[in-house]
């Protein structure tokens, strides 16, 4: 697919790719992904999880001898990013899970991407290896150091070829600059820094320092008790280095200019969507809470997605969305229950295609949604085992709210709460696309012809 | 329509809720209702303090359902009714809301309901007409979350009180020493953890590493007399009282 044409939702049959991941009923905790996430060119895939582990897929060359196997996703390299951790002071754990990763932008050989957990962000260097040094001088094959006086001549140590092996390496851990946990990361497009975002701050790092970071957001009050909005996601223009945005639990965005000054607390531009009053109810302030935002890839927009919609905001235009789509409406009348059961903290992700006229975002019952911003069609799909056969064509569902149930309808009351689709990924360019479902990672592409 | 075996216990459908009949025993009254989901909303606050350090977001947004409920109930003028009824009431209810308090953290841990909460609803659900059990229970409500603002968020010490950031850690590091489960001490642990200035320690990245506070601190204190002092069941205005002196607030 080429970036820029459009991809017209009529035009797009999403299929069924692979699933990775055990299909045992009890999911252990550990396994549960926690975020997804492409690099830049789409070539390696990278999923975090609770127990801390990163595991990196990576796309099989096309060969021409198996044209409909479009680039399947294949294990690279899997290790352990954080361990959990205990704080003396406070007599409380810290998570190891994996709450974001981010890739840099390839500059040589190898990758890096950034991973983090509550407290601590980790730069990981995932190189290959494939040759070794044989033949040296002053030790022999097995490493043993030979005695000086029994070498009687020398040699040059040769390259000689090895099976390909990937390790991941931690180059860099920037430890201790966050007192709340840190939910969002967010590398800049000077390639030189990056942020980490708290609930109640956001800092400046440089790759290159560790034991230092620059406090640009602090949202924290003289008291306590006064706290009444937290910062909840956090990102960077994609292509002004100066430019980032944040948004908070009271539903609204943020655009702050790191020129103005250095504590950047007073924001260049405040966007936020008036209330309507005729839907006001106890929740509406959770449910207006924004759970991540996300710039296009022009960057002329940002997209948030709260707890019943999506929205795409202009970055010219601060008093309301330009768009809004309702992921699941039909969860309004249930917010009590939702409330009762915790679910109306759940934190939806949301993504843009590679052209910026599709965006996608996850439900519950493992139904995910795309809406396609030209023609305003939209589509439910669903992440499930039953869908699995090789190529199968996803089939559109839909959630009957009242009345009549239609054949292949589900009623809301029959939707399964803990099968909720948190986390997506779309490929920067094609349309493949990466869906995480509790323990599972499903890829789909669309159909090729 | 919920997580696999979670008995329904919330009323739904809140815009069907306003202007019932309170005759209709199926579905509660507004104000009711709004009960429900207030006193819901507390004992979620309160089984924050769990291993993990508990969603500050999650808590934030619930303390504002809070607020907002507490505020709807002072334009109502329910609010009034509570406030004077508040003195001299030696009820059931604030044995509750004191009850709430001094449940010890590993109780909470395990995830035991609180007993007197639960009877609660359980008595609302019954009964309409239940307008003084209503503002009574609010009563508590207020007192526990008065209690629990303080503990579910960390307490900022200002920088000028080291005389009580020495005592406040010198019940820290009491606790720490003292793990028999008294409810008391695991009442004052819950308060702990929220006053030493995180900040001044871990912003220590900046420069060096300095713990100002902690210079001067030998590790295991005698014990104060103030843990002693105060016993579960003594009253709760001596029980705020001592709170407000840790908590400076």
């Amino acid at each position: 697919m080429i970036p820029g044409l459009g991809n017209l939702m009529q035009d797009v049959l999403w299929c069924f790719s692979q699933v990775k991941g055990t299909i045992d009923v009890g999911v252990t905790e550990a396994d549960i992904i926690s975020t997804v996430e492409f690099n830049h060119t789409g070539e390696l895939l990278a999923t975090g999880d609770k127990g801390g582990r990163v595991v990196i897929f990576q796309r099989e060359q096309e060969s021409k001898n198996q044209p409909h196997r479009r680039g399947e996703y294949n294990v690279y390299s899997t290790f352990q990013s954080h361990e959990p951790e205990f704080d003396y002071l406070k007599s409380l754990e810290i998570e190891e899970k994996i709450n974001k990763i981010r890739w840099l932008p390839q500059q040589n050989a190898a990758y890096f991407l950034l991973s983090t957990n509550d407290k601590t962000v980790k730069l990981w260097k995932v190189s290959e290896r494939d040759k070794r040094p044989e033949g040296y001088n002053l030790k022999d094959e097995d490493g043993r150091l030979r005695d000086p006086s029994m070498i009687t001549s020398l040699r040059v140590p040769v390259l000689r070829p090895m099976d390909l092996m990937v390790e991941a390496t931690p180059r860099r851990v920037f430890a201790n600059a966050h007192t709340y946990h840190i939910n969002s990361i967010s590398v800049n497009s000077d390639y030189e820094t990056y942020m980490s975002a708290d609930d109640l701050r956001i800092n400046l790092w440089n790759f290159e320092i560790t034991n230092q970071s620059f406090n640009i957001v602090d949202i924290k009050p003289a008291n306590m008790e006064e706290l009444t909005e937290v910062i909840t996601a956090a990102e960077f223009h994609p292509h002004h280095c100066n430019t980032f945005v944040y948004s908070s639990s009271k539903g609204t965005i943020r655009l702050c200019d790191m020129r103005t000054s250095a504590l950047c607390d007073r924001h260049a531009k405040f966007f936020e969507e008036p209330e309507d009053p005729s839907n006001r109810s106890f929740f509406s302030e959770i449910i207006s809470s924004i759970s991540d935002v996300k710039f296009s890839h022009s960057g002329r927009y940002i997209m948030t997605r709260d707890y019943l919609t999506v929205k795409v905001w202009d970055l010219n235009m601060e008093n309301r969305p330009i768009e809004t789509y309702q992921v699941h409406d039909y969860l309004r009348s249930k917010l009590c229950s939702l409330y009762e059961n915790d679910c109306i903290f759940d934190k939806f992700e949301c993504v843009w295609n590679g052209s910026d006229s599709v965006i996608m975002t996850g439900s519950y019952n493992n139904f995910f949604r795309m809406f396609d911003r030209n023609t305003k069609r939209d589509v439910t799909l669903e992440a499930s085992r039953e869908n699995s056969k090789p190529r199968a064509v996803l089939k559109p569902r839909k959630v009957c709210v009242g009345g009549k149930r239609r054949k292949d309808e589900i009623s809301v009351d029959s939707l399964d709460f803990s099968k909720k689709i948190l986390h997506t990924a779309w490929h920067p360019s094609e349309n493949i696309i990466a869906v995480a479902a509790t323990n599972n990672l499903y890829i789909f592409q669309d159909k090729v012809n | 329509m919920f997580m696999r075996g979670l008995k329904r216990k919330c009323f739904d459908g809140e815009e069907d809720i306003e202007g019932t009949l309170a005759g209709i025993k199926a579905i509660p009254s507004y104000n009711l209702q709004r009960q429900s989901l207030l006193d819901m909303s507390l004992v979620k606050l309160q089984l924050c303090h769990m291993l993990v350090e508990p969603n500050l977001c999650r808590s934030v947004l619930i303390a504002n359902t809070v607020r907002q409920i507490q505020e709807e109930m002072t334009q109502d003028g329910t609010w009034q009714m509570i406030n004077m009824q508040n003195t001299g009431q030696a009820s059931v209810d604030r044995l509750v809301s004191t009850d709430i308090l001094c449940r010890s953290s590993r109780e909470q841990a395990e995830g035991k309901h609180v007993p007197g909460y639960s009877t609660f609803s359980k008595d609302f659900e019954g009964d309409q007409a239940q307008d003084s059990s209503e503002t009574m229970s609010t009563a508590s409500s207020v007192q526990a979350l008065r209690n629990l603002q303080s503990n579910v968020w960390e307490m900022e010490n200002s920088q000028e009180n080291k005389g009580n950031f020495q005592k406040s850690l010198d019940q820290i590091f009491e606790t720490l020493e003292n793990k028999s489960p008294n409810s008391v001490e695991d009442l004052f642990s819950e308060v702990d953890n929220s006053y030493y200035d995180l900040d001044t320690m871990l912003t220590g990245m900046m420069s060096n590493t300095k713990m100002g506070h902690c210079d001067g601190l030998e590790p295991f204190p005698s014990p104060t007399t103030t843990t002693s002092s105060s016993n579960c069941k003594s009253d709760l205005n001596e029980l705020d009282h001592i709170v407000e002196i840790l908590v400076e607030s």
